[in-house]
């Protein structure tokens, strides 16, 4: 399946983007995330969180969405 | 002309409204990039009591961003130079000034006295310090962060809503995320973040709107996206804030200065990371702990058995009562071996709160 990820804060430096698509089989969350760590090797320095459709997934998550999205924790004020 | 004649004239705030403003008392941590412009509206809307907090002093690069303080505040406290600006800006309400660092020893005493707390901090220690600490208070957190180009705004623990560790459970590695200081931050963005959350505090004491609760903003403002994710209160995570509150005030806070102490607490991970957990005492010494997957390797044999320390993971190191871990966690930085972490408690308070841990999960089910 197709699906679109967003990628923010620290995250969009790795990914050196906001946002793409990509296709692939149905599975758990973490298969996306090993796919990812596998595309981009800086992704498993940093700390994020995973959403599905706006909601917060974990890595047994199975993949339903249209839209992925890694947010990591921001410090600055 | 009343000072407040525009909010009193709008039917949704009106006398009643703007009394209830009057009356609200708002403590916000840390004068910087987001508390500058979220005192300078709460002040100029007329919140009756306002208390600032933050040790640091302003300096010349801080004014790119700090909109409270001009060329003659650079040298003075913060929280004192942002006192004096907001006084100039509005007479009728009370302004405390905290010239301090915001400890584990200070915070609880000092968020009783105020009904909302404002998170302008730019730390993840501090952060973390306050979500537990309004927790524990029971105080709605009006949270924001900010990096580079981007922001993030919420309203944490209100009306039994999540806190910031439902969304992040526990703080990154140290210098993992940098901060404004160190890699640079567009100068209105925190302007943007910080208005925002002063709208939040403002919908908060008047009841009005919908509140930013269970949810995250973020915002973009080099594409001037803005995306909202839910989060979902987590009951465990907010209960081990609440069981450690006797021991919050034994905290200590250690912003500024990355030092290489890594000892932890069971408490405050999480069981179902992966970690290698290493058990140092002697093999005969008892209780043994059984639940979790143990690498045995006596502190005396520490040196001869690198081999079994798996390097993908992160160690968690034990022994009876918390020291003997430690100086095998010395030991180990010795031989360049990263990610260890050496546990606060023994063997027989891991158990305890496995049993603990093992009950929650179970009766959940």
């Amino acid at each position: 399946m197709l699906i679109t990820i967003k990628y923010f804060g620290q995250i969009a430096e790795v990914t050196q983007k906001d946002e793409e698509q990509i296709e692939i089989s149905e599975g758990l969350i973490s298969e996306l995330l090993s796919t990812l760590n596998t595309k981009y090797s800086d992704l498993k320095h940093k700390d994020f969180q995973i959403a599905q459709n706006q909601e917060l997934v974990n890595l047994e998550t199975e993949l339903t969405g249209d839209e992925i999205a890694l947010l990591p924790p921001f410090a600055g004020g | 002309m009343n000072r407040y004649n525009r909010h009193i004239i709008l039917s949704e705030i009106g006398q009643e409204g703007q009394d209830k403003i009057s009356k609200a008392k708002v403590l916000v941590i840390g004068a910087g990039g987001l508390g500058c412009p979220v005192l300078q509206y709460l002040t100029a809307a007329g919140v009756g009591t306002i208390g600032i907090i933050d040790f640091d002093t302003v300096e010349l690069s801080n004014l790119q961003r700090q909109v409270l303080f001009g060329t003659s505040s650079i040298g003075k406290n913060k929280a004192i130079a942002a006192k004096e600006r907001l006084e100039d800006l509005n007479t009728d309400i009370s302004i405390v000034a905290y010239p301090e660092i915001l400890t584990y020893q200070n915070a609880i005493a000092l968020f009783n006295q105020y009904d909302i707390i404002v998170d302008g901090s730019d730390n993840f220690e501090t952060r973390y310090l306050v979500n537990d600490a309004c927790i524990i208070t029971n105080k709605p957190l009006v949270f924001g962060a900010i990096y580079k180009f981007e922001g993030q705004v919420s309203v944490f623990n209100y009306q039994n809503g999540p806190s910031y560790r439902c969304l992040f459970p526990d703080p990154p590695q140290k210098d993992a995320v940098p901060n404004c200081s160190d890699i640079g931050v567009l100068g209105v963005l925190p302007g943007i973040i910080g208005s925002m959350q002063a709208n939040e505090v403002l919908k908060l004491i008047l009841d009005l709107g919908n509140v930013l609760s269970g949810k995250l903003l973020c915002y973009n403002a080099l594409t001037s996206a803005t995306s909202t994710l839910k989060i979902k209160p987590n009951i465990i995570t907010i209960q081990k804030v609440l069981d450690q509150k006797d021991r919050f005030n034994e905290q200590q806070i250690n912003i500024g200065c990355s030092n290489d102490i890594h000892e932890i607490s069971i408490y405050d991970i999480q069981l179902e990371d992966h970690f290698q957990y290493i058990d140092v005492r002697e093999r005969h010494e008892e209780p043994k702990v059984i639940t979790l997957n143990i690498t045995s390797i006596p502190l005396s044999e520490l040196e001869d058995h690198i081999e079994t320390i798996d390097l993908t993971k992160k160690k968690l190191i034990f022994c009876q009562s918390g020291m003997r871990s430690k100086k095998a966690l010395n030991l180990l930085k010795d031989l360049n071996i990263d990610d260890c972490y050496s546990l606060i408690e023994g063997a027989t308070e891991i158990n305890n709160y496995l049993k603990e841990h093992h009950k929650i999960l179970s009766d959940e089910r």
